[in-house]
C-alpha cells in the first residue's frame, strides 16, 4: 500500500503541486512565527542576563514620584531618603550602594520635536563614586552632570540627532521646558537602551527634584561584600529600610528572573497573535487539500475500483489515500519548516537592524521542528479524511463502467438541514449575545460568529446555485456564450465551488469584519471629537501627567487665543457613588464645549450648577433640579443641584462642574487638557503661537479638532494595515485553491474544451470562459465573506457599545465595493494559467475517445 | 447527384500527407491522398485500424495540420491558416458528429443544439432549427440534460447541432461506434435523410460495413493510401472489397 501511495504521489506531483504550496505556506507561517519569537526572546534574555550584575539586593519604592499625582491618595507611602541610603551602605554586607532616580524625560531633536515616543525616552540620575564616575555610565566624550544645568545623553541618540558635547539640549520632563548643556556622551547597557530608547543623565539633586522630590530616590541597589550572599544581605537591609506597603526588596536573581518571565510573556503573547493568523492561514488550507484529494479520487474513480475489485478492502483503499496525503503533507511541512526559518532569520535581521533586538544568533528549538512537521502532517491527514473516506466507497464495480462522466452528486438535504440548523443557531446566539452587551455577551458572540461561519460554509453548495444562477442573464449578455458556460461550469459540482469559495471567503470575513469594526469607531469618535468640541485646540502632556497650572496661564495669554480652559479632572462622591468630573472655567465653557444636553441649559452651568451624563443619570436616578451630597477630594462636603443632562461622551466624561465651584474643595488641580479656542479657528499660526507661548516645550502636545481625529484614525488605520497584512497569507492560500480547482477542472473537462474548439469556440472564447467561472467563484466567496463579516462586526459594535458610547455601525461602502472588487481580481488572477493551459489543449487529443 | 459531371465538390484533398514523427519513429499517416467530398453527397471513408481515415478527416475538417499537399472547404485552402481563422471556419462552416457524443452537460438538449452558434453569436434560423428538431425527432425533450438521455437520443442531439448552423460540411467521426445496432440505425438514416431532403453534405468515418452501405459512396483507405471507391455500396458489396483488402494485404 505505501508502494501504491508513494506511486500515486509522485505521479501525480503536478495536481498535487498546489496542495503542497498552500501547506508550505501554512507551515512556513508557523516555523517563522516561532523561530522569530524564540530568537528574540532569546536574545532579549541574554542582553538581560548581566543588568543585574551589580544588584546583589533592590529596594524598591513604588510610589516613588507619583505623589504629585492629585488622583493617588498615596499619603501612607514612605519614601527612600538619603539617610536610608547612608544606613545601608554602613551594613557590614553592603560593598556599595547606589540610589537611582528614574522617570520620563522628553527630549527635543534639533527641529524641536519630540525623539522617541511615549515611555521610551527615559532620564536618570549620574550618581557619580569617589573617583567621580558611575560605573553604569561609563562617558565616551566629556564627564557627568554635576550640576543643575548640566546633562549626558547616550551616544546612539547623541549620533543619530548630532549632539555634541557644549551642545545646548531641550529638556522637559513636567513642567517647563529646562535648556541644558550637554556634559557628556556615554554608553550603557541600561535596558532603556538596548530595547532601542533614549536615555539622558541628570546630576542626582536634579532628577530628585524632577522625578522623586529632594534627597528622595526610586530604589537603592546594594551590592553584596564577597562571601555575604544575596539573601543574607537582603534580611539585612529589611532591618534598615522603612516599613510600608510601598517599599519592596528583590534579591538580583530574583530581578532577572522576573525580568527574563517579563519577556518570555511578551513573547509568548506575540507568537500567540501570529499562531493564530497562521492558525487561519492552515484552517483555508484544509479547504483546498480536501478538495484537491476529492478531485484526484474522482479522477481516480476507475483505478480505485479496480484495486477493490482486485481484493483490497476498502480500509486498505482508506489507508492508502490517507498515507498519500500525509505523504504530502510531511514533504510539504519539511519545506514548510526551510522556508519558516528562513522568514524567521529575515524578520531577526530585520528588526535587528531597526535597533529595537539585540543581535544574536537564531534559534530553531527541536519543538519548533515538531510541532511545524506535526502541524502540517495532521492538517493536510485530516483534510484528506472525507475524501479517503468516499475512496473506500467506490464499488468494485465502477471499474467496469465505461461511462467516465462523473457520478451524479449525492443529494445535499443532510448538509443543508445540518447548515440551516448551524447557521440559525449561530445568528440566534450572536443575538443572545448582542443583547446582553458588554463582556457578558463576549462568549456567546464568539460562539455564535464560529456557528454563523461553519453554518454557512455547510450551506455555501446550497447559496452558490441561486446566486450564481442570478448573474446569469447578467453574463449572458456581457459575454455571451462564454459567460454562460462560465456561470454553468461554475455551478455544476456545487461543493468544488463551494469549498473553492468558503476558503476565499474565511479571509474576506476577517478582513470586512476588522475593517468594519474600525470603521464604525472612528466614525464615532469623529462624531464625538466634532460633535462636542467648539475649541479649536486640545493642549495635553505627551504622557499621562497633568498640565502645570503654569502652562495654563501662558496659554490663555497667547497670541490669539480668545478663550481657554483647561479640564480640571477630579474625583468625588456623589450620593456616596464615586465619580469623576471635568471642571472647566465657568466663563468661557460655552465657547469651548457644546455639551448637547438633552435636559437643563448651560447657564445652570455657570451658577455652579453640575452637569451629569444621562447614563450616571439614570444610574444615580438624578434628574435636573435634584440635589445631590457631595464629598470633595479634600474632604469637604457640601450639595449641588444637577442643571443638565448630556448624552454619555467619552470626551467629556461622566460630570462637569464649574471650576469655579469646585474652587476650595481641592488639594491640587490635574489638568487633563487644556481647550483653546483661538482668533480664525485653527491655523499654522495659531498652532505656532500656542507651541511658542509652552517654549517649545517637546512635552506638550498641541493639536487641532483635526489632528486629534487624525491621530485616532490613522492609530485605527495602522492596526488594520498590520491585520490585513497578518490576513494575507490566508488570502494567499485561497488563491491557491482557486488556482487548483480551476486547473483541475480544465484537466477533467478536457474532452469538453476539446468539443468546442472543434464546434469554433477560438482560444479567446475557451480562456475568458474559464477566467468568469474563476471570477464567479471568486466573487462569490469574497461577497459571502463581505456579508458575514459585516454581520459579525454589528455584533462585535454591539458589545464594544459598553465601553465606547455611542458607537454604531458605520458601512465603508468604498472599502466593501473594494473588497468585492479585489475578489475580481484575485479571480483574473488564479485563472491566468489554468485559462492558459484550457486553450492551448490540443483539440485531437482532447476529443479522442480511449 | 445524377452525374458526375454536374457534382462540385464541397472539400478536396490534392496530394495530401501527413506524418507524424521523426526519424525512427517516422509514420505516414497519409500518403499522397487526393480525393473530393461532393456537395449534397454522403460519403463514408472505410479502412481498417491504422488506416488513415481519421486522420484524413481531422486533416479536411481542420483539426489537424497537413504535413504537405492541399485540403480545401469549399474555396478555402486550410494548409497554412492561423488557429483564429480555422476555428471560425469549423465554426462556420464544418460541423461535427463524435463517437463519444460529445455534449456539454451543463446544457439543456436544445441549448447543445444552438452551442455553435451561441459561439458565433449568431440567432439561429428559427424556421431551419424546428425543422431539425422535428427531424431528429427531439421535439419533447429539449430542455433535459444530457445525462437524462439515452446514448442514441444523446447522438441524436449531436446531429442536430451540427445540422443546425447549415455547414458546408458535416464530418461524423464513427457516430455508430457507441451505440446500440438499432440507435446506430435510426442515427444512420437520419444522416442520410438530412442529405437526401436537407442537402446537406456529410463525411462519415466508419469500419462498419452496415453503417457505410447507407452512404452514396464509399472511399476505401489502406496504409494511407486511398485503395478503392464504390457507388451506392450494400452492405454485402462493402464487406466483400473489405475481405479483398485484408486478403491481399496478407498476401502482399
Amino acid at each position: 500500500m505505501f508502494k501504491t501511495a508513494l506511486r500515486n504521489v509522485l505521479s501525480h506531483k503536478g495536481r498535487l503541486l498546489m496542495t503542497m504550496l498552500a501547506v508550505v505556506l501554512g507551515t512556513a507561517f508557523v516555523a517563522g512565527t516561532l523561530v522569530f519569537s524564540d530568537s528574540v526572546s532569546t536574545a532579549l534574555k541574554n542582553s538581560l542576563s548581566h543588568n543585574y550584575d551589580n544588584v546583589s539586593v533592590r529596594v524598591e519604592n513604588n510610589a516613588a514620584g507619583e505623589d504629585r499625582r492629585a488622583q493617588d491618595n498615596t499619603s501612607g507611602a514612605k519614601p527612600l531618603t538619603d539617610a536610608t541610603l547612608r544606613q545601608i551602605r554602613a551594613l557590614p554586607g553592603t560593598a556599595s550602594a547606589t540610589g537611582t532616580v528614574e522617570g520620563f524625560a522628553g527630549i527635543s531633536d534639533p527641529n524641536g520635536n519630540l525623539i522617541g515616543g511615549r515611555g521610551e525616552t527615559q532620564g536618570a540620575n549620574f550618581s557619580p563614586g569617589a573617583d567621580g564616575t558611575d560605573t553604569r555610565y561609563p562617558m565616551a566624550q566629556g564627564s557627568g552632570p554635576t550640576s543643575a544645568t548640566q546633562v549626558a545623553v547616550d551616544q546612539r541618540t547623541a549620533r543619530k540627532n548630532g549632539f555634541k558635547v557644549g551642545d545646548t539640549l531641550r529638556v522637559a520632563v513636567n513642567g517647563p521646558v529646562m535648556r541644558l548643556t550637554v556634559s557628556g556622551i556615554f554608553t550603557s547597557d541600561d535596558p532603556a537602551l538596548s530595547s532601542g530608547g533614549s536615555l539622558v543623565l541628570f546630576d542626582t539633586a536634579t532628577a530628585q527634584r524632577l522625578y522623586t522630590g529632594p534627597g528622595q530616590y526610586g530604589w537603592i541597589d546594594a551590592l553584596a561584600k564577597p562571601g555575604t550572599s544575596q539573601s543574607a544581605l537582603e534580611s539585612q537591609i529589611e532591618r534598615v529600610v522603612p516599613h510600608s506597603d510601598n517599599i519592596t526588596l528583590h534579591t538580583g536573581a530574583s530581578l532577572t528572573a522576573d525580568a527574563k518571565q517579563m519577556v518570555e510573556d511578551d513573547s509568548k503573547n506575540m507568537k500567540t497573535a501570529l499562531l493564530f493568523f497562521a492558525g487561519i492561514a492552515l484552517f483555508v488550507g484544509i479547504f483546498l487539500i480536501s478538495n484537491t484529494f476529492t478531485m484526484l479520487i474522482a479522477q481516480r474513480t476507475r483505478e480505485l475500483a479496480l484495486m477493490r475489485a482486485l481484493g483490497a478492502s476498502r480500509k486498505q483503499v482508506r489507508r492508502s489515500v490517507l498515507l498519500e496525503a500525509l505523504l504530502v503533507g510531511l514533504t510539504a511541512s519539511v519545506a514548510g519548516l526551510g522556508a519558516g526559518v528562513g522568514i524567521g532569520a529575515a524578520l531577526k535581521a530585520w528588526a535587528g537592524s531597526s535597533g529595537n533586538i539585540p543581535g544574536g544568533g537564531l534559534t530553531v528549538t527541536p519543538s519548533t521542528v515538531l510541532i511545524t512537521l506535526a502541524v502540517g502532517t495532521v492538517v493536510t491527514g485530516i483534510a484528506a479524511l472525507f475524501p479517503a473516506l468516499r475512496a473506500s466507497r467506490v464499488p468494485p464495480v465502477a471499474a467496469m463502467s465505461s461511462n467516465d462522466q462523473p457520478a451524479s452528486q449525492k443529494s445535499l438535504v443532510v448538509r443543508n438541514s445540518i447548515g440551516v440548523v448551524l447557521a440559525a443557531l449561530g445568528v440566534g446566539v450572536v443575538l443572545l449575545g448582542v443583547s446582553q452587551g458588554g463582556s457578558a455577551g463576549r462568549m456567546p458572540v464568539a460562539l455564535g460568529a464560529l456557528l454563523v461561519m461553519l453554518g454557512v460554509f455547510v450551506l455555501t453548495p446550497l447559496l452558490s446555485r441561486p446566486i450564481i444562477a442570478a448573474t446569469g442573464p447578467l453574463f449572458r449578455r456581457l459575454f455571451g456564450i462564454s459567460g454562460t458556460l462560465a456561470k454553468q461550469n461554475a455551478i455544476r459540482n456545487p461543493r468544488r465551488t463551494a469549498a473553492t469559495a468558503s476558503a476565499l471567503t474565511i479571509g474576506v470575513t476577517l478582513i470586512t469584519a476588522l475593517t468594519v469594526i474600525g470603521t464604525s469607531v472612528s466614525t464615532t469618535i469623529t462624531k464625538q471629537v466634532t460633535a462636542n468640541m467648539k475649541a479649536d485646540y486640545a493642549v495635553s502632556s505627551q504622557l499621562g501627567y497633568p498640565v502645570s497650572p503654569q502652562l495654563v496661564s501662558q496659554l490663555k495669554s497667547a497670541k490669539g487665543v480668545t478663550a481657554a480652559s483647561a479640564a480640571d479632572s477630579q474625583y468625588v462622591t456623589v450620593n456616596g457613588a464615586d465619580l469623576s468630573l471635568n471642571g472647566f472655567d465657568a466663563g468661557s465653557f460655552d465657547q469651548l464645549v457644546a455639551p448637547d444636553l438633552t435636559q437643563g441649559t448651560l447657564d445652570a452651568f455657570k451658577q455652579g450648577q453640575l452637569l451629569i451624563d444621562a447614563d450616571h443619570a439614570k444610574s444615580l436616578d438624578l434628574a435636573v433640579g435634584s440635589t445631590v451630597k457631595v464629598a470633595y477630594p479634600n474632604g469637604t462636603s457640601g450639595s449641588l443641584t444637577v442643571g443638565g443632562v448630556y448624552p454619555k461622551s467619552d470626551l467629556l466624561g461622566p460630570a462637569l462642574l464649574s471650576e469655579q465651584a469646585l474652587t476650595g474643595h481641592t488639594v491640587a488641580p490635574f489638568y487633563n487638557v487644556v481647550l483653546v479656542k483661538t482668533d480664525g479657528g485653527s491655523s499654522s499660526a495659531n498652532e505656532q503661537a500656542l507651541r511658542d507661548a509652552t517654549g517649545l516645550n517637546p512635552l506638550v502636545k498641541v493639536q487641532s479638532q483635526q489632528q486629534m481625529v487624525d491621530q485616532f484614525n490613522s492609530l485605527i488605520s495602522m492596526m488594520l494595515t498590520i491585520l490585513y497584512a497578518l490576513l494575507g497569507m490566508a488570502v494567499l492560500i485561497a488563491i491557491l485553491g482557486v488556482v487548483n480547482t480551476l486547473a483541475m477542472s480544465v484537466f477533467e473537462r478536457k474532452r469538453e474544451l476539446g468539443m468546442l474548439r472543434a464546434v469554433g469556440l477560438d482560444r479567446r472564447g475557451v480562456k475568458r470562459m474559464v477566467r468568469l467561472e474563476s471570477v464567479v467563484i471568486a466573487v462569490f466567496g469574497a461577497a459571502m465573506g463581505v456579508a458575514i463579516g459585516t454581520f459579525l462586526a454589528w455584533a462585535a459594535n454591539g458589545l464594544l457599545k459598553s465601553s465606547l458610547s455611542g458607537l454604531t455601525t458605520a458601512l465603508p461602502w468604498g472599502r466593501l465595493a473594494l473588497f468585492i472588487a479585489l475578489g475580481a481580481m484575485v479571480g483574473l488572477l488564479a485563472a491566468l494559467w489554468p485559462a492558459r493551459r484550457a486553450a492551448r489543449l490540443d483539440i485531437l487529443g482532447a476529443i479522442k475517445t480511449d | 447527384m445524377t452525374t458526375t459531371a454536374l457534382r462540385t465538390a464541397a472539400a478536396r484533398a490534392s496530394d495530401l500527407s501527413k506524418v507524424y514523427g521523426s526519424g525512427d519513429t517516422r509514420v505516414t499517416a497519409l500518403d499522397h491522398v487526393s480525393v473530393e467530398f461532393y456537395r449534397g453527397e454522403f460519403t463514408a471513408i472505410m479502412g481498417p485500424s491504422g488506416s488513415g481515415k481519421s486522420t484524413l478527416m481531422h486533416c479536411m475538417a481542420g483539426l489537424d495540420s497537413v504535413s504537405s499537399g492541399s485540403a480545401r472547404i469549399g474555396e478555402v485552402e486550410l494548409n497554412g491558416l492561423k488557429d483564429k481563422a480555422l476555428t471560425k471556419l469549423r465554426r462556420d462552416q464544418i460541423g461535427f458528429v463524435f463517437q463519444a457524443f460529445n455534449l456539454l452537460p451543463t446544457l439543456t438538449a436544445l441549448e447543445n443544439i444552438t452551442l455553435p452558434m451561441d459561439i458565433a453569436g449568431r440567432k439561429a434560423d428559427k424556421a431551419w432549427l424546428d425543422r431539425v428538431i422535428a427531424t431528429v425527432g427531439l421535439a419533447d425533450r429539449l430542455g433535459h440534460r444530457p445525462s437524462q438521455l439515452s446514448g442514441g437520443q444523446q447522438q441524436r442531439v449531436a446531429c442536430a447541432r451540427a445540422l443546425a448552423s447549415r455547414p458546408e460540411i458535416i464530418f461524423a467521426d464513427e457516430p455508430t461506434g457507441n451505440l446500440d445496432s438499432r440507435s446506430g440505425a435510426e442515427i444512420l438514416g437520419f444522416l442520410r435523410s438530412s442529405v437526401r431532403e436537407l442537402g446537406q453534405t456529410i463525411v462519415m468515418v466508419t469500419h462498419d460495413p452496415v453503417a457505410a452501405s447507407y452512404a452514396d459512396r464509399v472511399i476505401f483507405l489502406a496504409d494511407g493510401r486511398i485503395v478503392d471507391e464504390l457507388q451506392a455500396p450494400t452492405a454485402d458489396g462493402v464487406l466483400d472489397r473489405m475481405r479483398r483488402f485484408d486478403a491481399k494485404g496478407r498476401t502482399s
